[in-house]
């Protein structure tokens, strides 16, 4: 089972979440696929290492010898990454998606691929448990092909993703297959105003979802009033609490110093489990 | 016309509560940006009356006539992203690349323009807003950031304002750089926890690779004094200013429930924020 945690605002907890969900569990894989900013790990310091990749994207290489100029590959591609001159064909690589198309659109077969790396993917274990994560390449735009290598490496299991946040493609990308999406939310304005796009994107893919609401006793109502109108189950709280802020900025797992909690994230997984099944 | 774009690298950290506030300082001088096109919540405290309305094409998508469609898989063969099923497209997965056009026998497919969203000029109380609704789930953030502040400029440019404010999203990736194209300083808003030094060590790490000048503001120093402490010390370190330090403050939430930027409510946090902005000045 794969279960993602997003959230649409950032700072509302997603790895405060995924982390205490994941140190609740004795045999688990927590997938770190917030690629710009990961952290999760940082929360692990007992981890080792075992497997380290570069994720390696398509480019256009052109043959300067078979081609012609003709301009075809330039006005084809979408993204504007090649642009052919009357003399040479420069060619943008941080704008590539990686399509394909410049090759197959070419006459003269001037056009093949190369590659080049926009990131690297990590695997360490605590314990039992498995830590998979993913780190942009400084001044790199493009996070979706990482995102993707990055959930290409779990094996299966129990699998926690820990989204970036946003409405937008990195997001998409991050819970697509989740068989459940745990957003996670602030109870403010800003907070219910992001849950109900990020519920508008789950809604579009189809993913079944839940509520939980961080930060619990700061803001306002709201947020509780909107889950009741819409029928979307709130599975969990944790409340505004200095302490679990404090354990947070030290990198310490708050469910390790409040071990009452680890109960409460078991039983959250199995109310998820029954709603997925 | 002075651009300054307010990022974080990790999120939540209080870049638009901050926003809202310095806009209502720098009343009447700067146009604002909302730069968070995919969750962007500025508007809830600035409360605009929308003047002009412009709708955004995002990349095309590709749509199979299924009349013409001879099911020969081609297409799927080709799409690289895993986005056409039979003759069937999944929007969402769709790149727009055009290459299942390209190789289709029949003559199946189009490439048609998507609305993605809406991108606006509005009114508010402390000045000129431009932003943005990005459809839930659409691609093409960065062309949206792109596009906002364009509008952002030419309004600037034909009021004669001296700022224009950017608030941006978290991350570091498409929107983020988009936000940060030319900008003359980005103000990297940071909180004293071990994610928060992790993640300005690598917004850092974008603003020197695209040789933009950085300040930070440590937003809830005295959550950890000591994590706080390390920030400056990685400042100092990179010869970037720290522009402001405030303290944790439930001021900051008061003002977000009431629809008010914290610098009218007063407090510790305001006038923290009222030395940040005099440190802005500085830089104008």
């Amino acid at each position: 089972m794969i279960v993602s945690i997003a959230s649409g605002k950032g700072g509302t907890g997603k790895t405060l979440v995924a982390t205490g969900l994941a140190a609740s569990l004795d045999r688990v894989q927590l997938v770190d696929c917030d690629v710009e900013e990961p952290n999760a790990y940082l929360f692990f310091p007992d981890r080792k290492l075992i497997e380290k990749a570069e994720c390696r994207v398509p480019v256009p290489v052109v043959d300067e010898a078979k081609c012609t100029h003709c301009g075809t590959c330039s006005d084809f591609c979408a993204y504007h990454a090649l642009a052919a001159l009357p003399s040479q064909v420069l060619i943008f690589p941080e704008l590539c998606h990686g399509c394909g198309g410049c090759i197959l659109a070419c006459p003269e077969k001037a056009v093949s691929e190369g590659s080049r790396r926009v990131g690297e993917i990590f695997r360490a274990k605590s314990g039992k448990k498995e830590i998979i994560w993913g780190e942009l390449s400084l001044g790199e735009a493009r996070t979706t092909p990482l995102i993707r290598a990055v959930k290409g490496m779990a094996k299966g299991g129990l699998t926690i993703v820990d989204c970036p946040p946003g409405t937008s493609c990195s997001m998409v990308e991050s819970v697509l297959g989740s068989n459940f999406c745990l957003l996670v939310t602030e109870p403010t304005p800003f907070g219910l105003y992001d849950l109900d796009i990020a519920l508008k994107v789950l809604e579009k893919m189809n993913i079944p979802r839940g509520v939980l609401v961080n930060k619990s006793g700061i803001g306002d109502k709201k947020v509780y009033q909107y889950l009741e109108e819409k029928g979307i189950p709130l599975l969990m709280e944790i409340p505004m609490k200095r302490r679990i802020a404090e354990l947070y900025s030290r990198g310490t797992i708050f469910v390790q110093e409040m071990p009452e909690w680890k109960a409460r994230f078991r039983d959250l997984l199995k109310n998820i489990e029954e709603l997925v099944s | 016309m002075k651009q300054i774009a307010v990022i974080s690298g990790k999120g939540g950290t209080g870049k638009t509560s901050l926003v809202a506030s310095l806009a209502a300082l720098a009343k009447g001088r700067a146009v604002i940006a909302d730069c968070d096109v995919d969750a962007p919540d500025l508007h809830l405290i600035l409360r605009p009356e929308i003047k002009e309305k412009r709708e955004f094409l995002g990349i095309k998508r590709a749509v199979i006539d299924p009349s013409k469609c001879t099911l020969c898989g081609s297409c799927e063969e080709h799409c690289r992203f895993g986005a056409i099923s039979g003759s069937e497209v999944d929007p969402l997965l769709c790149e727009g690349c055009g290459v299942c056009k390209l190789v289709c026998p029949a003559e199946a497919v189009s490439m048609v323009d998507r609305l993605s969203g809406y991108a606006y000029i509005s009114q508010t109380r402390f000045g000129p807003l431009a932003h943005a609704d990005l459809f839930p789930g659409e691609e093409a953030s960065g062309k949206l950031v792109a596009m906002v502040r364009e509008m952002a400029r030419e309004t600037a440019a034909s009021r004669k304002a001296e700022l224009v404010l950017i608030d941006g999203s978290p991350g570091l990736g498409c929107p983020v750089i988009a936000s940060l194209a030319g900008v003359d300083l980005a103000l990297v808003v940071t909180e004293p926890t071990i994610s928060g030094v992790h993640d300005l060590e690598r917004i850092l790490g974008v603003t020197e690779h695209f040789q933009i000048k950085a300040a930070v503001c440590i937003n809830k120093y005295d959550l950890n004094p000591d994590v706080s402490r390390r920030i400056e010390d990685i400042c100092r370190e990179r010869s970037i200013e720290v522009a402001g330090k405030l303290p944790f403050d439930p001021a900051v939430v008061e003002a977000m429930v009431l629809g008010e930027p914290v610098v009218e409510l007063g407090g510790p946090t305001a006038e923290g924020i009222k030395d940040l902005w005099r440190a802005l000045e500085g830089h104008l």
